[in-house]
Order: C-alpha cells, then structure tokens, then sequence
C-alpha cells in the first residue's frame, strides 16, 4: 500500500484544477461541469465547490451522470444504476467531465454515449483526479489531470474519502 | 448486487430485496425517459421475443416500447395467425422459436403456470407478462412503483383491491408484493367474487362493505370485472354490480380524505368505476400506464445481466 495524495496533496490538487479549468475557461456561460457516477461525485464536488468560491457561484452550472446502462459489460455482471441529474441542456455547450481515476478509459467511453442523448455539446473535455496512464485499452486521454502514474493492471487505486487519500493498493 | 432469480415468473419468487431493487432501477429508467434522446444501448443484440397467446393492449405495447427503449432486437408473436392455430404446442413453438437464439421470452397465456413450465424446458429467461388467474407480475410492480410515486413510500400504506378478485392476477401479484413491502392489503368486493378463505391464506383483511373499505385506505385499485374468466354467473348483472360495487363520484366525495385512485385497465367504464372518476385528478390511471414502461425496463435490463 502506498499514498499517492495525502490529504492536503489531495486538496492542493483539486484547488489547482479549479483554477487551471478557469484559466482555460474565463467565460463559465457555456461550460457545464458533469460528475461521473458514483465516485467521480466526490472529486467533482469538491471541484465544483472550489470553482464555486472563485467565480459568481449561481453560473457554474453543475451536473451528474450515471452511464450504467451505456456499459459494454453489463451481461458480464449486474450494475445497479446510481441517480442522474442534468438539470440543463448541454446542447452547444462545452462539457467538462470529471472523474476520479482514468483506468481503462471505457467509463469515459460510455460517458460519452451518454452524453449524445443530453444533445450535442460543442466540445467534451475531461478532467480526472488520477490518471493511470499505462493501463489505457481505448485511445482517451484527460484534457486536465491531477496526477499522472505508473501503474500495472494487478494494482488498485482508491480515492479513500473517509481520510481523504489516494492510495495505491 | 443481483436479483435473486433468473425469470420473473411471478411477485411470489421474489425477496423484498428483488423489489427494491427493480423499483429502484426503474426509477432511473423514468429519468432516461424523459430525456431528450429516451434510449439507452444496454441491451444491444439482445433478442426479445414476445409471446401473446391472449389479447392485450397495454402491457404488449408497454413491453414493445420498453424493450425498444433499451435497444433490444424484437419478434412479436400472437396466437391468431400463427401456428398455434395449427394446433402447434406451446413447448414446441417456443423451441422453434429459441432455435433461432432468442435470450428472452415475455409470454402471456391464458393457462396459470404456463410460464412456469416453460421455465423448466428453455433456457432463454422468461418473463411473464400475465398466466390466466395466476399471476402479473410487472402490473404489480408498476402499480407499487405508481403508489411510492405518489405517496412517497409503500410501508404502512393501506391498500384496498377492489372487485373481481377471485378472477385477477393482478389481484394475486398486487397482495404478494404489497405484503412483501410492509403495506396493509384489504380485499372488497362481492362474497361470490372474493374466494373464501382468503383471508387467512394471504393475509389481508376481507370486506363486503364498499364504503367501509374506501374509508379505510389510502389507495383504492379497482380491478376489472373478467366477464371472459367467469363461466357461472356470479352477480346478477352489471347494473347491480355497479350500484353495489362500482366505485362512484358520490362515495368519494362522501369520505373524509382524499384517497389515490388506480386501476389496471382495460376499463369497464360505468361498471367496476364511474367515468367521472377515473377522468378525475385522483385518479392516476394514466400515470401508471406511463410507469408502466419504466418498470418493465427494469426488469428486462436486470434480468439481461443474470447469467444462467
């Protein structure tokens, strides 16, 4: 086991997004940011809360998004569906989808199915918390990435949110 | 987490986990539908066949738009026009049918048991969509996903089935579920259609007195009065049925509350419920046509993940 983001990296961190998804976006009118069901909900949070306290809070436009039923392996195993609450179009806009660890890339890869039945967005962007970046099978990468490592398929990585940690298992 | 059995035979096999399960998931469903584009991929390449050996409107439609708002592949089949009017069994046509790989079957047959014994032959998953008196399981579901809807939760609700009990297998599935989530079921309707020792076998309260069992509950669910099913007369006509049973304007407006109206259709209008009723803002009969849709992607997409 070992931390990869303790508790103040780990704040520090989601601070530095925020702040780097302002620079690149000054007008916040036609971005909206989407948390990725079920733990991509913690980082986009606290993300959210952190672009909240820097910007006029009632623009930022905030949603979350369940892509269980968009899976490719759900008649491998069962997932029961968490909630889904985009309360807005996305249709133009440009989306930021956040998430907290960038595996395999097909949660993203059905995010973006997802996506298609909310309207069109005029771009998708994707932020992530931790980027595993040796252990892709599709061809995604993060647009912003809290911290990039090196890892092989055998180990496991955790966002602990009772200690507000990352750890690698 | 999986549901505890591979077909949905009836509300009888499933554990209360199973139902909150199902209600759970369809509750996501109706989000999907309502959005702008109202389908999801899961279950791509899945074939569907729908088996009707029994006239339905609602529920085969109902279906029909579920399994295609879930991207299935789709055969319908009716007995009026195929050769289940050659005389071909049920087992042989649903073999001839599997032969060509179908993963699930959603059957409706007048004969109680028949998806049962179909369970035991064919390895597709089954789902019954209604068998004679037995059992209709997904009517049941939608009608308690429609009740938590409006009243926030089933647990403690009273609920009053009203009519042709003896002959509804929405009657059956409705008091299995309900008892299964911690409501209180009551039965009214006449002694010639309420079987007799009800009661004690499933648990629920029994009444003859409509107004008493309206005042009593928080949900009236009219059910339908099976002319089709009844083959000795059992009330005298219509018109006194409905002057003694038939769920009025008047009775309602007599109570003290405002109690949910449901019925699972088809409506005899002027019989088990006056027009002026089921037309009124009490009355949620559209609302669980729509959930309707809902509940049966649930099941078909929870089912789709249960491997054999």
């Amino acid at each position: 086991m070992k931390i990869i983001l303790d508790k103040q990296q780990l704040h520090l961190t989601i601070s530095r997004l925020a702040h780097q998804l302002l620079e690149n976006h000054l007008n916040l009118n036609e971005v909206v940011f989407i948390g990725l069901q079920p733990r991509g909900v913690k980082v986009s949070n606290l993300l959210v809360e952190n672009i909240r306290s820097l910007y006029p809070a009632e623009k930022v436009q905030y949603g979350i998004l369940d892509i269980t039923f968009y899976r490719d392996d759900i008649r491998d195993e069962l997932h029961v569906a968490s909630k889904t609450d985009v309360p807005f179009s996305i249709e133009g806009k440009t989306v930021i989808l956040i998430d907290d660890v960038l595996y395999t890339g097909r949660t993203i890869r059905a995010a973006l199915d997802a996506l298609q039945d909310f309207g069109r967005p005029n771009k998708v962007e994707l932020c992530v918390l931790v980027d595993r970046r040796f252990n892709r099978e599709l061809p995604i990468q993060p647009d912003y990435c809290g911290k990039a490592i090196d890892t092989v398929t055998s180990q496991k990585v955790k966002v602990e949110w009772e200690r507000e940690e990352v750890v690698l298992y | 987490m999986q549901l505890s059995t591979k077909h949905l035979l009836g509300i009888k096999d499933l554990t209360p986990q199973d139902i909150s399960i199902i209600l759970s998931t369809a509750t996501e469903f109706k989000g999907v539908l309502q959005r702008q584009v109202k389908k999801v991929p899961s279950l791509r390449d899945v074939m569907i066949v729908n088996l009707f050996y029994e006239n339905s409107t609602r529920t085969r439609i109902s279906f029909e738009l579920a399994e295609k708002r879930l991207s299935a592949d789709i055969i319908n089949f009716t007995a009026s026009g195929s050769s289940a009017a050659k005389g071909e069994t049920l087992l042989d046509t649903v073999n001839n049918i599997l032969s060509m790989k179908v993963d699930m079957v959603v059957l409706r047959h007048s004969a109680s048991g028949a998806p049962h014994f179909l369970a035991k032959h064919i390895p597709a998953a089954i789902i019954n969509a209604g068998d004679g008196i037995n059992e209709h399981p997904t009517q049941a579901l939608l009608d308690a996903f429609s009740i938590q809807d409006k009243l926030g939760s089933l647990e403690g609700k009273k609920i009053v089935l009203i009519g042709d009990i003896m002959h509804s297998r929405v009657a059956l599935s409705n008091i299995y579920l309900l008892n299964k989530m911690g409501a209180e079921v009551m039965v009214a309707g006449p002694p010639t259609l309420i079987p007799k020792y009800i009661g004690e076998a499933l648990g629920v309260k029994v009444e003859y007195n409509l107004k008493k069992a309206l005042e009593w509950c928080d949900v009236a669910n009219v059910l339908r009065i099976q002319l089709e099913r009844q083959n000795q007369v059992l009330f005298s006509s219509l018109r006194e049925y409905n002057l003694a049973y038939g769920v009025s304007k008047k009775l309602l407006d007599g109570l003290k509350k405002e109690i949910v109206i449901m019925h699972p259709g088809p409506i005899n209008r002027g019989v088990e419920i006056d027009s002026d009723v089921a037309d009124s803002k009490q009355s949620i009969i559209l609302q669980q046509v729509e959930n309707g849709v809902a509940v049966r992607m649930a099941v078909l997409y929870l089912l789709s993940g249960t491997k054999a």
